[in-house]
C-alpha cells in the first residue's frame, strides 16, 4: 500500500495539535447552540445539548480517574445520583436556595467519594472494579429503599432552585450557558491538574504503581484525592441533572449507567483532554438520531462499542491523533448529512440517502483508481 | 415453623439457580481470566430458545432439551466470533466489549422475538404441588428446580474432581501458562469450558422462565448477582460459587420474606416493604464488599491464587 | 483528503437545500391536531399498550381521523414502563412534536414523573388509565383528565364486597408502588373485616410470588385480595394454584383479570370475585358499537385499558367540536372537556370538580364461553355514582 492512503501513523505534533483545536472548536460550537435553537426554532435542541453538556462534565470527571488515573471506577454514576437526590431532598422539605443546595451536593459528593474510595483503593484490576459496583449498588438500593423521597419512583423537584436573583434559572438559555461554562472550567481545571505534579504522580501511578511508591511517594493519597475531586465534579453534574430535569430517580445510578459513562470516556478517547466531551457528543447525539430512525438501534451501537474497543483504542481522539482525523470527518459528515436527509426528507428519506451512498462510492472508486495510478507510476 | 423451612426451600431454589449462571461465569474467568458480562444474555437467549422450542414442539422437556445444546453452540459462536481476541486484554477491554455484547443481544432478542417477551408453558403434571413435608405442600415445578440444580452441582462435581478434563480445569484456574506448556490444547480446553458454561446459563435461563416470564434484558440483573457470587465465593471455584450462591439465594428470600414484618411493626405496610427489599439486596452487596476487602481472594479460593 | 471533503460539502449542501426549495410551502402546509400517546409498547406488559393504541386509533377511525374537522396525528412513544423513560418520552412529545394533547400513561408511577412539564407547559394531559391520589386531591390541576378512574375506586369497591360478602378476615398481596398504596388504602376504608396481613411486592420486577403464598397459607384468611395489573396478575394466579390454595382461599382482585390475561389465566380464575367500572357487556349503545368493532379489526376482546382510551379520544374530540378547534383558547377546551360531552362506552359520564369520573364500580366475574374462550360478565352494581374519597381535598 502506498503512503498515500491513510495509514495510522504515530503522532506528530501537526495532529496533537489538531485534535486540541477540534476540542476547542467543539466546545466553542456547543457555546452556539441557543442561538442556532432559536434560529431553528428547535427548542428540542437546546434541551437535548443541555443534556450532552452536563453529561460531559460528568464524562470529564470520569476521565480523571479512569484516562489519566487508570482507576476504572463502575460506579461513577452514583455521584450523579447523590449530587441531584440532595438537591431532591432538600427541595422536597423546602430549601430552593442554590447557594445551600450546590456545595452541600458537592460536599456531599465528595464524602461518599472518599468512604468508597477508602474502600476500593485497597484492591486492584478486576477486583476495583468489581468493588465499585458493588458499592455504587449499594447507594442505588439505598435510593431505592428511601420510600419518603419516592423510592424507586423516584421524586418531582417542584420548584427549580434559584440563586436569590443572581441567575434566572428558569431561563432555559441562561441555564444552558451556566453548564457550559461549568464544563469548560471543568475541563480547563482537568487540564491544569493533569499537568501539574500531582496529575504527574497520577499518570505515573497508572503506568506502574509499585515504582512511583518505591521512588517515595505516596500513591495511594494521591489516587485518593483524585477519586474525591472526581467524585464531586461528578456530583456537580448530578445536581446540574437534577435542577434541569425536576426529577430524580434511582435509576440513574444503576450500574448500566455507569457502564455508559465508561463508554463515552473510551469513545472519545481515555486520557485525552477533550476525549470525553467527543465521546458524550458521540454518544448521545448517536443515541438521540438512531433511536428516532429506528428503535433497534442498539443493534448497531453494540457491536459498534466493540469494534472499538478492539481495534479503535484510544477512541476518537486518538484516532485523529493517529492521523486519521480524515476519516473520522469524512464519517462525522456522512453521518450528519445522513440526519440532515432525515430531518429534512422524513419518510422520503430512502432515495437521497442511496444517492448519498452512491455519491460516496463514486468517490471512493475515483480516489482508489487515482491512488493506484499514482503507485503504479511510482513504481 | 414451616413458614420458615418453605421460605428456605424458596431461597435454595433461587440460589441454585444462582448458581448455574454463576458456574459458567467462575469457570470462564478462572480459567481464561476473562469478565464475560454477555453471560446474562446467554441466560436470557437459553430462556428463548426454550420459549420458541417449547412452542414448536408443544413439550416443555423436549423444547428444554432443545434449547441446552442451542445454548451451548450459540456461546461458542460468541466465543469463536467475538471473545477470542478479548484473552490477552486487559480487564477494561472486555468488560466494555462484553458490555456491548449485551446490548446486541437485548436487541437481537427484540428483533427476533418481539418486544412482549414470551412465556413458557410446564406441563400440567408440573403445576400441582408435592408434600415435601407433611404439612407442607409445595409446588412441583419449584421442587423440581432443586432437583435438577442440586445434580447439575453433583455432575459438575464429578466432573471437576473425578476427569480428566476437570483436571484440566482445576490446573488451568490454577496456572493457565503452565498449562499450556505442558502441552494442552489450551484453545480448545477454553472453547470447551466456554460451551460448558453456556448450557449450564440456558438452563439456568430456562428454568427460570416459567417463573419469572422471558423477557429482553431479563439476564442484567442477574448477572450482577452472579457477579456478586464468584466474587464471594472466590474466582475459579466451584464450591465457592456453590455456597455463595445458596447464602445469596437464602439471604435474599429470608430478608424480603421476613423483614417487612419485622420493619412493619413502625413502619406502613409500603414503607416497610421499600425498605425491606432495598435492605435485603443491600445485605449482599455489604457482604460483597467486605469480602473483597478482608479476603479479596473470596471465601474458598482456587489454590495457587 | 481535502477533494473528498469538497465533493462532500457540495452534495450535501444540495441534498438539504432541495427540500426547503422545492417543499417550504408543502411544509407549512396542514393544520393538524396532535396527540401524544404515551404507554408501555414493550416488555411483558406490551399487550396492554397495543390494547390501548388498537383502541385509540378504532376510535380515531369512527371519527373519521378528524376532530371538529381538523385532521388528526396521534404519537405514540414508549415508557418502558420506567418512570424516568416516560418523562423523557413525554418531554420529548412536547419540545420536539408540540403536540396539542397528551394521553396514555397505564402506570400511575411513570405518570407521577411525567405529569409536571405538561402542565407547566398548559398543556392538557387526559389519562386513559392511571389515577393516582396524588393528582385527584391537593395535586389536582385544570389541565389534567381522568378519563379513566381514580386509582382507589374499583378496590374501594372490593372492600365493600368483601362486607356483602361477610369476609371476617382478609390478607392483602399487592405492589409496591403508587396505584398499590392507593389499592391498599381503598380496600381498606370501606372493609369492616380484619387485615390479618398486608405484602407489598417489589415493582415491577417481582414476578416470583412463591414468599407471599407461602405467608398467606400460613395465615389461613377467609380471603384473600389482590391487585396485580398486567403480566404479574398471570403469574400470581399460576402460583396460587400451583399452590393448592385456589380452592381453599376465594380471591378478591382489581385490575388483576382483563380481556389479555384472560387468555393465559383461563380456568384459574374461576370463582374469583372482582370489580370494574367497565365491562364488555354494558348495554350502552356506544359500548356495543366499540365491542363489535374491535373484535372485528383487530381479531380480539379489547380490555378496560382501550375502553377508557376509546373514551379519551372521544373526549378530545368533543372539546374540539365545541370550541371549534381553536386550541388556543385554553380557557374554553378545559372546559369543553370538563363538560365531558361524548358518548362514553360507560354510559352517562360525568366528571367530579376535580376532574376524575363520577361512576359505577360493578362486580364482575370470569366465566367460560367455550372450551378456548373465557369472558367477563357483570353481576352487580357495587358502588353507584361513586365519587372518590380524595376530591374533598382538591380544591379546584
Amino acid at each position: 500500500m502506498s503512503s498515500a492512503s491513510h495509514s495510522s501513523a504515530a503522532p506528530t505534533a501537526d495532529s496533537t495539535r489538531l485534535s486540541f483545536i477540534v476540542g476547542l472548536v467543539l466546545l466553542g460550537f456547543l457555546g452556539l447552540i441557543p442561538i442556532l435553537s432559536v434560529a431553528f426554532e428547535d427548542p428540542f435542541l437546546l434541551t437535548l445539548f443541555t443534556r450532552i453538556v452536563i453529561m460531559a462534565i460528568a464524562a470529564v470527571s470520569l476521565n480523571l480517574i479512569l484516562g489519566y488515573g487508570g482507576m476504572v471506577s463502575f460506579g461513577h454514576a452514583a455521584y450523579i445520583g447523590v449530587g441531584g437526590y440532595t438537591v431532591g431532598i432538600l427541595a422536597f422539605h423546602g430549601v430552593h436556595a442554590a447557594w445551600i443546595q450546590w456545595p452541600l451536593a458537592v460536599l456531599i459528593s465528595g464524602i461518599v467519594a472518599a468512604l468508597i474510595g477508602l474502600l476500593s483503593l485497597r484492591t486492584k484490576g478486576i477486583f476495583f472494579i468489581m468493588i465499585t459496583l458493588a458499592l455504587s449498588q449499594l447507594v442505588y438500593y439505598l435510593g431505592n429503599g428511601a420510600f419518603a423521597y419516592g423510592g424507586d419512583d423516584g421524586l418531582n423537584i417542584m420548584k427549580r432552585s434559584d440563586f436569590g436573583g443572581l441567575l434566572n434559572l428558569d431561563n432555559r438559555p441562561t441555564f444552558y450557558y451556566l453548564c457550559w461554562v461549568i464544563l469548560l472550567a471543568t475541563v480547563f481545571f482537568v487540564h491544569r491538574t493533569v499537568n501539574s505534579r500531582f496529575g504527574m504522580v497520577l499518570q505515573g501511578a497508572k503506568s506502574n504503581d509499585r515504582r512511583m511508591a518505591t521512588i517515595g511517594f505516596p500513591v495511594h493519597r494521591y489516587q485518593l484525592t483524585a477519586f474525591v475531586l472526581a467524585g464531586m465534579i461528578c456530583g456537580l453534574a448530578g445536581v446540574l441533572t437534577a435542577t434541569f430535569t425536576g426529577f430524580i430517580s434511582p435509576a440513574m445510578m444503576h450500574w448500566s449507567r455507569s457502564g455508559d459513562l465508561i463508554v463515552m470516556v473510551v469513545l472519545g478517547g481515555m486520557g485525552s483532554l477533550f476525549g470525553p466531551v467527543f465521546g458524550t457528543v458521540a454518544f448521545l447525539l448517536l443515541e438521540e438520531v438512531l433511536s428516532s430512525w429506528t428503535e433497534y438501534w442498539k443493534i448497531v451501537f453494540g457491536p459498534l462499542l466493540v469494534l472499538v474497543v478492539l481495534f479503535a483504542r484510544g477512541g476518537i481522539d486518538g484516532a485523529m491523533v493517529r492521523g486519521q482525523a480524515g476519516t473520522l470527518l469524512a464519517g462525522c459528515a456522512a453521518f450528519f448529512l445522513l440526519y440532515g436527509i432525515h430531518t429534512a426528507y422524513e419518510d422520503e428519506w430512502l432515495i437521497p440517502t442511496l444517492i448519498l451512498v452512491a455519491a460516496c462510492a463514486l468517490v471512493w472508486v475515483a480516489k482508489w483508481a487515482v491512488d493506484r495510478k499514482k503507485a503504479a507510476s511510482h513504481d | 415453623m414451616l413458614l420458615i423451612f418453605e421460605q428456605f426451600l424458596n431461597g435454595l431454589q433461587i440460589g441454585l439457580l444462582l448458581f448455574l449462571l454463576a458456574a459458567g461465569l467462575t469457570l470462564v474467568f478462572g480459567i481464561m481470566d476473562m469478565v464475560n458480562l454477555a453471560h446474562g444474555s446467554l441466560y436470557m437467549m437459553g430462556a428463548y430458545f426454550a420459549a420458541v422450542f417449547t412452542e414448536w414442539t408443544g413439550s416443555f422437556f423436549l423444547g428444554a432439551a432443545l434449547a441446552l445444546p442451542a445454548g451451548a453452540l450459540l456461546g461458542i459462536a460468541v466465543e469463536v466470533i467475538a471473545l477470542r481476541t478479548l484473552y490477552t486484554r486487559d480487564h477494561l477491554d472486555q468488560v466494555l466489549a462484553t458490555f456491548g455484547l449485551i446490548l446486541f443481544f437485548n436487541e437481537l432478542a427484540r428483533l427476533m422475538f418481539g418486544a412482549g417477551g414470551m412465556t413458557i408453558q410446564t406441563p400440567d403434571w408440573l403445576q400441582g404441588q408435592i408434600m415435601v413435608l407433611p404439612g407442607l405442600p409445595y409446588p412441583s415445578y419449584r421442587f423440581l428446580i432443586i432437583l435438577v440444580g442440586l445434580l447439575c452441582a453433583a455432575f459438575l462435581y464429578v466432573l471437576v474432581q473425578r476427569t480428566r478434563l476437570g483436571m484440566l480445569i482445576r490446573a488451568g484456574a490454577s496456572n493457565r501458562e503452565m498449562v499450556g506448556a505442558l502441552g494442552v490444547n489450551i484453545k480448545q480446553l477454553f472453547t470447551l469450558v466456554f460451551g460448558l458454561g453456556s448450557a449450564l446459563a440456558a438452563l439456568a435461563g430456562l428454568m427460570a422462565g416459567p417463573v419469572t416470564t422471558v423477557q429482553i434484558g431479563m439476564g442484567d440483573n442477574i448477572l450482577i448477582l452472579a457477579l456478586v457470587v464468584i466474587v464471594i465465593g472466590g474466582i475459579g471455584s466451584l464450591p465457592g460459587a456453590f455456597i455463595a450462591a445458596l447464602a445469596i439465594g437464602i439471604i435474599d428470600t429470608m430478608g424480603r420474606a421476613f423483614l417487612p414484618n419485622i420493619l412493619g411493626s413502625f413502619l406502613s405496610p409500603s414503607e416497610a416493604s421499600t425498605l425491606a427489599t432495598a435492605l435485603s439486596s443491600m445485605l449482599i452487596y455489604i457482604l460483597m464488599a467486605a469480602v473483597l476487602v478482608l479476603r479479596p481472594a473470596g471465601l474458598f479460593p482456587a489454590p495457587g491464587r | 483528503m481535502r477533494s473528498v471533503f469538497k465533493t462532500f460539502a457540495l452534495l450535501s449542501t444540495a441534498l438539504i437545500a432541495m427540500p426547503f426549495a422545492a417543499g417550504d410551502a408543502a411544509a407549512q402546509a396542514a393544520k393538524k391536531i396532535k396527540i401524544g400517546f404515551v404507554t408501555t409498547l414493550s416488555g411483558p406488559n406490551a399487550a396492554y399498550g397495543r390494547d390501548m393504541q388498537n383502541a385509540f386509533n378504532l376510535a380515531l377511525d369512527h371519527l373519521g381521523k378528524k376532530m371538529g374537522g381538523v385532521p388528526v396525528e396521534v404519537i405514540y412513544e414508549d415508557d418502558e414502563q420506567k418512570p424516568e423513560v416516560g418523562k423523557q418520552k413525554t418531554e420529548k412529545l412536547l419540545q420536539r412534536d408540540k403536540v396539542d394533547f397528551v394521553a396514555g400513561y397505564i402506570w400511575s408511577n411513570v405518570l407521577l414523573a411525567s405529569y409536571k412539564p405538561v402542565l407547566d407547559a398548559e398543556t392538557f394531559l387526559i389519562s386513559t388509565n392511571a389515577g393516582p391520589s396524588q393528582l385527584a386531591g391537593e395535586g389536582c390541576n385544570p389541565y389534567f383528565f381522568a378519563a379513566s378512574w381514580q386509582n382507589d375506586q374499583n378496590h374501594m369497591a372490593v372492600g365493600e364486597l368483601l362486607n356483602q360478602k361477610g369476609i371476617k378476615s382478609l390478607y392483602m398481596v399487592a405492589p409496591n408502588y403508587a396505584a398499590g398504596v392507593d389499592g391498599t388504602n381503598g380496600v381498606k376504608s370501606l372493609y369492616k373485616g380484619q387485615v390479618i396481613g398486608q405484602d407489598m411486592t417489589k415493582w415491577p420486577d417481582q414476578l416470583d410470588f412463591s414468599s407471599e403464598i407461602s405467608k398467606i397459607r400460613a395465615a389461613k384468611p377467609q380471603a384473600v385480595y389482590v391487585f396485580f395489573p398486567g403480566r404479574a396478575g398471570v403469574q400470581f394466579f399460576q402460583q396460587y394454584s400451583q399452590a393448592g390454595l385456589k380452592k381453599d382461599i376465594p380471591v378478591y382482585s382489581a385490575f388483576t383479570i382483563d380481556a389479555v390475561t384472560l387468555k393465559l389465566q383461563k380456568d384459574l380464575v374461576l370463582d374469583t370475585y372482582l370489580t370494574s367500572t367497565w365491562g364488555t357487556d354494558l348495554p350502552y349503545a356506544a359500548n356495543q358499537k366499540f365491542v363489535t368493532d374491535y373484535k372485528k379489526k383487530y381479531n380480539e376482546t379489547p380490555a378496560f385499558y382501550g375502553a377508557q382510551s376509546y373514551d379519551a379520544a372521544n373526549l378530545i374530540a368533543s372539546a374540539v367540536a365545541a370550541t371549534k378547534g381553536n386550541l388556543k383558547d385554553k380557557k374554553a377546551v378545559g372546559a369543553a372537556l370538563k363538560a365531558a360531552k361524548f358518548d362514553s362506552v360507560r354510559g352517562p359520564f360525568k366528571f367530579g370538580h376535580n376532574n376524575f369520573p363520577i361512576q359505577n364500580v360493578y362486580q364482575q366475574e370470569a366465566y367460560k364461553v367455550s372450551d378456548t374462550e373465557y369472558d367477563l360478565r357483570t353481576v352487580s352494581t357495587v358502588l353507584t355514582a361513586h365519587t372518590d374519597p380524595h376530591a374533598a381535598k382538591c380544591k379546584m
